[in-house]
C-alpha cells in the first residue's frame, strides 16, 4: 500500500498539502483553517460485534479528522451497493450511521447513491468525507514537530479489539469469544486531551495497528521508540487469540483508539483526563522516545530481552501448526 | 493467562539460566527442530541467557519451508485447471513457486482460499458441487491426522469432489538424515505437538544408535530454557536419552486415535525436501484404498521444471550449517514484504524469525 501511494498516487497527485500524508489535510481559507478527509470502507463481515459497516464509516473519518487536532463539523456518504442487497440490512446499516453521526455531533449533510450490477462489489461499500475545523494552536499535531527523548507514549484503552472481533466473526473458527470491536469516534475525549494540555502528536492506530503508526512516526523524527511490552492494555481474549494464531497485537487494526505522545508532565496529565472519559477506562503510557536506535520500534519484553517491531508486511497470515 | 503466563516468568527463567551457567562446561551444538522453537527462542531472547558454551542452531523443522518448489509449482497448476478451488493454509500462499506464488495465481482469477482448518475445505466443497476442492496437505505429524480424518469424513458423506494434495512429512527420517550427514549436533530439543501425536519411541535409535540426546519440549520460555537445561545435564552426564519436558502435554504413547487414523489414511513413501533432497520413507502417500481423494491422482498437470532461486541459502539453513545472516540475501532482496525463499514467507521460518527478531 506505502508504495502505491509513493510509485503511483503522489507521483501524479503531489503538492505541498498531500505531501503532508497526515490523516486529514489542513486548507486555509483566507483566514480560516479547516481539515479535510475521506475514506472508504470495504469489510467482511458487514456486521460485527460492537459495530457494522454503517457506524465504521462515521468513526473513521471522525476520527481521521479529530487525531490531526480538529473538530470534526460535517459529513458527506456515499453508498455502492450490491443489486439485490437486502433493503432491512441496508435499513439497519443507515440507522446506526445515522446515530453514530448525530452522537459524535456531526452533521450528514451530502450523499450519493449508486447500485451496480451483481458481483461488480461486494455487497455494501460506504465512502465518508469528513470537514473540520481547525485551530492555529493545533494545526501541527500530525506534523510530529517537537518531539524529544523522553516523551511519553500514550494509549486509551485495549489494542487489537477491533481486527480480531472482525476477524472472529469472517473466519469459521467457532471460539466462542466476547472480543467486540472498539469502534467509538474519539473526537470528544480528544477534545477534552486537547483543551487541557499540550500533546505533540496524535494518530489512531488503524490498518497495520500500533507498530505500523510507531514506525512511521520513529522514521519521521529520527528517533527510537521503546515499548513496554509488560505495559501494553490487551484483552485477554485478544492475547489469547493472538497466541493461538501466532499474531501479534501490535499489528492488529483498531478503530476506537488514539496514540498519543506528550512530554512527561503532560503525559501524565492526559492520562489522568484520558482514564476519566469512557472510552479511555484502560488508557496506558505505553513506552517512550529515546535517542536510541534511531528511526526503529522496540519491544522491552516481560523476560528482560528486547526486539525490533516492525511495520505489518502484507496480511497477517496465521500460522499452520 | 493461564498456561501462558506461569512459563513466562523472569524469574524462573534466570534462575534456569544460571543452573546452566554452573552445569556447562563442554562446548556443545543442540538443534531446535521445530519452527515454533525457533520463533519462541528469538521471540524471548534466549540465546542471550545462555552460557558461551552452548550453541543452538534451527532445523528443518517449518513446514512451508521443507516443502520443495515442485511442489508449489504443481499446486500452481492445480490453480489452473478451470472449476478447481484450491484451499490452503494461510502461509503457503506467499511461497514464491518457480515462477509465480498462489498469491499472485489468486490475483490472476485463480480460486485459491485460505482456510484455517481442513474441515473448511470439506465444507466448501459441500457447497459447491459443481467444482473440484483440492486442499493443500502440508506439515508433520501434528497437521497430517487433521488431514486424515477430513479424508475419511469424506469418505464417510460421499463427497466426491474434495481431493488432497499431501506433502505431509514426518519428523524422525529428516532428522536422522541430518545425523547421518555429519551436521556436527549434540542434541535434539524435539518439537513438543509431534511427540503429543506419535508419543516418543520414534526417537529411540537417535537416542540408541547415534549417541545424541532427545528432549521433547514445550514452546513457552520456561519450557525452552528446561529442555536446554536437561539436554546440556544429559551431554555432561554421558548419559544421552530420550525425556519428555512438555508433560503437560506429550505422553509416552502418544494420541492412538490420531495415530491409527494416521496409519488408515497414509503411507510413508520416499519425499523431497527443500534443500535437503529425497530423505527415505519421509512422506505421507495417501493409501491406494482412497486414491480417489488423491489430487495427484486424479488430476493430471504438467508442471513445467522447477528451480530454486539464486543466491538463497534456505537449504543450508534447513540443515542448520549457515544461519539466516550469512546469506547474500538476508534483510536486503529478500524480506517477509518481498520474500525469495520460503524460509523468509512463514512466520516459524528461520530467517522470517531472524529477521522479525533482530536487534
Amino acid at each position: 500500500m506505502h508504495d502505491l501511494i509513493a510509485d503511483v498516487f503522489m507521483k501524479h497527485f503531489g503538492n505541498d498539502i498531500l505531501s503532508e500524508q497526515t490523516d486529514s489535510a489542513i486548507l486555509s481559507l483566507g483566514s480560516d483553517e479547516i481539515a479535510f478527509t475521506t475514506d472508504s470502507f470495504v469489510i467482511d463481515p458487514l456486521f460485527f460485534p460492537g459495530g457494522n459497516i454503517g457506524k465504521l464509516a462515521v468513526c473513521g473519518t471522525i476520527n481521521d479528522l479529530a487525531v490531526t487536532g480538529a473538530v470534526p463539523l460535517y459529513l458527506s456518504v456515499s453508498f455502492i451497493i450490491e443489486e439485490g442487497f437486502p433493503m432491512k440490512d441496508l435499513e439497519i446499516i443507515v440507522e446506526s450511521l445515522a446515530e453514530e453521526a448525530k452522537k459524535a455531533g456531526v452533521l450528514i449533510v451530502t450523499g450519493d447513491t449508486k447500485v451496480v450490477n451483481k458481483g461488480k462489489c461486494d455487497k455494501l461499500f460506504i465512502n465518508t468525507t469528513g470537514v473540520g475545523r481547525i485551530s492555529k494552536r493545533d494545526r501541527n499535531i500530525s506534523r510530529a514537530l517537537d518531539i524529544k527523548p523522553g516523551d511519553l507514549i500514550l494509549i486509551n484503552g485495549t489494542i487489537g479489539d477491533h481486527g480480531i472481533a472482525v476477524m472472529n466473526a469472517r473466519e469459521s473458527f467457532n471460539f466462542k469469544s466476547a472480543v467486540v470491536s472498539d469502534c467509538a469516534s474519539l473526537n470528544t475525549i480528544i477534545r477534552e486531551v486537547l483543551d487541557k494540555t499540550a500533546v505533540k502528536f496524535m494518530r489512531d492506530p488503524t490498518r497495520g495497528g500500533v507498530a505500523t503508526v510507531l514506525n512511521e512516526l520513529a522514521g519521521k523524527i529520527q528517533l527510537g521508540i521503546v515499548l513496554e511490552e509488560s505495559a501494553l492494555p490487551l484483552e485477554t481474549a485478544v492475547e489469547a487469540m493472538c497466541e493461538l494464531l501466532g499474531f501479534d497485537p501490535l499489528h492488529i487494526a483498531n478503530e476506537g483508539k488514539v496514540l498519543i505522545v506528550a512530554g512527561k508532565d503532560e503525559g501524565l496529565k492526559v492520562l489522568e483526563i484520558m482514564r476519566e472519559n469512557e472510552l479511555g477506562t484502560k488508557s496506558a503510557i505505553i513506552g517512550y522516545v529515546v535517542n536510541e536506535y534511531p528511526g526503529r520500534v522496540v519491544l522491552q519484553n516481560q523476560t528482560g530481552g528486547h526486539r525490533i517491531i516492525d511495520s505489518l508486511a502484507g496480511d497477517q497470515l496465521p500460522r499452520i501448526c | 493467562m493461564k498456561y501462558i503466563d506461569e512459563y513466562r516468568k523472569k524469574d524462573l527463567i534466570l534462575s534456569i539460566s544460571e543452573k546452566l551457567k554452573s552445569v556447562s562446561t563442554k562446548e556443545i551444538v543442540l538443534m531446535e527442530v521445530c519452527g515454533g522453537h525457533t520463533m519462541a527462542i528469538h521471540r524471548f531472547g534466549l540465546p542471550s541467557l545462555l552460557p558461551a558454551t552452548i550453541r543452538l542452531i534451527s532445523g528443518p523443522g517449518c513446514p512451508v519451508c521443507v516443502s520443495p518448489q515442485y511442489f508449489i509449482d504443481k499446486a500452481l497448476a492445480f490453480s489452473r485447471i478451470p472449476n478447481v478451488i484450491v484451499t490452503t493454509y494461510g502461509d503457503l500462499i506467499r511461497v514464491p513457486g518457480s515462477t509465480t506464488s498462489l498469491e499472485k495465481e489468486r490475483a490472476n482469477r485463480s480460486d485459491i482460499r485460505i482456510i484455517y482448518s481442513v474441515l473448511e475445505a470439506l465444507t466448501i466443497a459441500k457447497n459447491n458441487p459443481g467444482k473440484s476442492i483440492v486442499f493443500l496437505g502440508i506439515g508433520f505429524e501434528t497437521t497430517a491426522p487433521l488431514t486424515a480424518a477430513a479424508i475419511l469424513e469424506a469418505r464417510k458423506e460421499n463427497i466426491t469432489n474434495f481431493f488432497v494434495y499431501s506433502a505431509h512429512k514426518i519428523m524422525p527420517p529428516v532428522m536422522k538424515a541430518l545425523v547421518e550427514e555429519g551436521v556436527k549436533i549434540d542434541g535434539f530439543i524435539a518439537p513438543g505437538h509431534v511427540s503429543a501425536i506419535t508419543g516418543t519411541a520414534i526417537y529411540d535409535n537417535l537416542a540408541s544408535e547415534c549417541g545424541l540426546g532427545v528432549v521433547v519440549s514445550g514452546f513457552e520460555p520456561v519450557d525452552m530454557m528446561q529442555s536446554i537445561l536437561m539436554l546440556t545435564s544429559q551431554i555432561e552426564a554421558g548419559t544421552p536419552k530420550v525425556e519428555v519436558q512438555y508433560q503437560r502435554v506429550v505422553k509416552t504413547n502418544g494420541n492412538k486415535t490420531a495415530q491409527h487414523l494416521l496409519a488408515e489414511v497414509f503411507e510413508t513413501r520416499d519425499d523431497s525436501w527443500r534443500g535437503l533432497g529425497v530423505i527415505k520413507e519421509s512422506g505421507l502417500k495417501i493409501r491406494k484404498h482412497l486414491s480417489t481423494f488423491d489430487a495427484e491422482q486424479h488430476f493430471e498437470v504438467r508442471v513445467p521444471e522447477s528451480f530454486e532461486p539464486k543466491g538463497c541459502i534456505c537449504g543450508l539453513i534447513l540443515r542448520g550449517l549457515k544461519t539466516p545472516v550469512d546469506c547474500s540475501l538476508f534483510g536486503k532482496k529478500c524480506t517477509p514484504a518481498d520474500p525469495v525463499g520460503a524460509c523468509m514467507v512463514s512466520g516459524e521460518g528461520t530467517c522470517a524469525t531472524y529477521y522479525k527478531y533482530r536487534s
